[in-house]
């Protein structure tokens, strides 16, 4: 069943338009990812889904409720960890999850106990009488997450968890993120654009420029760019060419003194390359298409390559645009 | 109950903030000070006794008005720095009404106004005022009334920036022309017609007034109150209901 529903979605700001009729489901207890550049319309949607924004026209629901005519509802049935940092960095970490838990109507006999459980699962608990302002960029962040969890939510949004993390803190932050719709019973949605971090979701959709250019698994969208590759450095590569050939059928291409094949499944195509090349196989490494690769072929540029600039840009235009409104 | 416990947190997180920050509070206690005895005290010596009263004692109420104006606009704006450092959408996201938030808010000014206010105020024998207890209880409830009005214009005004770039332009043209037009150091019945308009439709005129009627006893002359007690807090509660009506209109704004 799905807790998230979205139906041809539209967000413009004035001339520019953000969201571009995209339509999706998020199936429950999944972890969902919106993978995209920055500035691909992946945060205006979560505002959209979050009721911080009124869409232009169509349609966005969260675990049942319509996000346009019933807010309350869908602010209670969420969690957000945004894109910045949105803590009071002059109370402490407890204090911070308690001042949400009362803006949750969390009873007040059970805050403690669960700002304490959350700041435990999130690793915090050390800490949790520090101000805020004395944490690292890693903390804050699993701090939130921690504060996304105490009213219990059907779904947490994610806008780029782990952006401007260095890698330790990164990891450390995401083995506890892919834990979560296990042991809190809850759907995630979250955007990045680092690929590592999209494997782990049961579903993605790849959104540029605002519209959703592939959804499916992981394992579905690589599959959308042709297969594993094959590369084999051999001792007489002419030779080995042509045995290649005999055996699957294909000419195999050259590329700094190696030869390469693309196949389907390349862990099994090995053995019997290895059998037809009898003795003259120096090395053999197998390449497997990457979201990258999926989202190189769709868009004809790689995902990280798009410039901070770009992002700048874009958020001084919506800016601009509010001024006016 | 959800919205209790939304405006007692925010109130709460106000509070926490006031007395964690001295420096704050010392600052907001310096200002009335140097007002009531520095500017007051020169005064007093161009500026005769009027039905027995000196300046400094006639400006004491409108010195306790100032203490709520600027304390209770700062507590109010500081929703633009929850802005600029994304808090108030940990406050937007939440699933209460905007209401709530704003009334949470002016409430918080109310708090650390009238705190401030009370300090000010338990100054009075030094500069020869005589209050009674009944006195001084009113005069506190009725700074608490000036407090949330002006805590929830503040609010109204902290919609329409974005940064806090714009805090000179708010100190100079709204906070500081309020100061001036409210009565507070010399009264609104001297001033030229055009300010006196002015006067009219500033927020603050009233609280002073009303100040002015529950520290005086002097019935006539320039000095006295120009309203009655009872009209001051008529429009001080108008006027708080319409700035929490219009600011929640504002946050409920989306984009």
């Amino acid at each position: 069943m799905p807790v998230i529903t979205v139906e041809k979605l539209v967000k413009k700001f004035g001339a520019l338009t953000a969201v571009d009729d995209i339509s999706f489901d998020v199936e429950e207890g999944s972890i969902f990812g919106f993978l995209g550049p920055n500035g691909a319309g992946k945060t205006t949607t979560i505002n959209i889904l979050c009721t911080l924004l009124n869409p232009s026209s169509g349609r966005a629901s969260v675990n049942g409720y319509d996000c346009v005519s019933e807010p309350r509802m869908v602010r209670k049935s969420i969690g957000i960890v945004f894109q910045d940092t949105t803590l009071d960095k002059d109370l402490t970490a407890f204090e911070n999850l308690a001042f949400h838990a009362y803006l949750y109507g969390v009873k007040r006999n059970e805050i403690k106990g669960r700002a304490e459980e959350a700041l435990k699962f999130m690793g915090l608990y050390e800490r949790k009488d520090d101000l805020v302002k004395k944490f690292s960029g890693g903390m804050k962040r699993r701090l939130e997450v921690a504060r996304g969890l105490i009213h219990k939510p059907k779904v947490l949004f994610l806008d780029e968890p782990t952006l401007g993390l260095d890698p330790q803190s990164r990891a450390h932050l995401w083995g506890m993120i892919v834990e979560l719709p296990k042991k809190h019973d809850m759907t995630i949605f979250m955007t990045t654009h680092y690929m590592e971090e999209a494997e782990v979701c049961r579903r993605l959709a790849i959104i540029d420029h605002g519209k959703i250019i592939a959804e499916g698994s992981p394992e579905e969208l690589k599959k959308t760019v042709g297969g594993d590759v094959i590369f084999i450095r051999t001792t007489d590569n002419e030779k080995a060419g042509v045995e290649v050939e005999k055996e699957f059928g294909m000419k195999p291409g050259e590329k700094d003194g190696e030869l390469y094949i693309t196949v389907a499944k390349g862990e099994s195509c090995i053995p019997a390359l290895i059998g037809a090349l009898s003795g003259m196989v120096v090395s053999v490494r197998l390449e497997r298409p990457t979201l990258n690769d999926v989202f190189l072929k769709l868009t004809g540029k790689e995902i990280r390559r798009e410039s901070a600039h770009n992002t700048d840009s874009i958020k001084e235009e919506v800016r601009a645009w509010r001024r006016k409104h | 109950m959800i919205e209790l416990n939304a405006i007692y947190v925010i109130v709460m997180r106000e509070l926490k903030k006031f007395f964690r920050e001295r420096s704050r509070l010392v600052s907001a206690i310096a200002r009335p000070l140097i007002w009531l005895f520095m500017v007051g005290a020169g005064l007093s010596r161009i500026v005769s006794p009027q039905a027995g009263m000196s300046y400094t004692q006639f400006i004491f109420p409108g010195i306790l008005g100032m203490t709520i104006l600027f304390s209770s606009i700062f507590s109010s704006i500081s929703i633009i720095w929850d802005k600029e450092f994304g808090f108030l959408k940990e406050i937007l996201v939440a699933p209460v009404r905007r209401s709530s938030i704003v009334i949470g808010k002016a409430l918080s000014g109310t708090a650390v106004s009238t705190i401030q206010a009370v300090i000010v105020l338990l100054l009075f024998p030094v500069i020869g005022i005589k209050l009674t207890l009944v006195q001084v209880i009113t005069t506190v409830i009725v700074c608490m009334a000036v407090a949330f009005s002006i805590s929830s214009f503040g609010i109204v005004l902290a919609t329409f920036y974005e940064s806090y770039e714009s805090f000179s332009v708010i100190m100079n043209f709204i906070i500081m022309p309020m100061f001036f037009l409210s009565g507070a150091m010399y009264p609104v019945k001297v001033l030229p017609l055009p300010l006196k308009y002015a006067s009219a439709v500033n927020p603050l005129t009233y609280g002073v007034d009303a100040l002015k009627n529950t520290v005086f006893r002097i019935e006539a002359g320039p000095m006295s109150p120009d309203f009655s007690l009872g009209f001051d807090l008529l429009i001080i509660l108008l006027s708080s209901a319409f700035f929490v009506g219009l600011a929640s209109r504002f946050f409920e704004r989306k984009g």
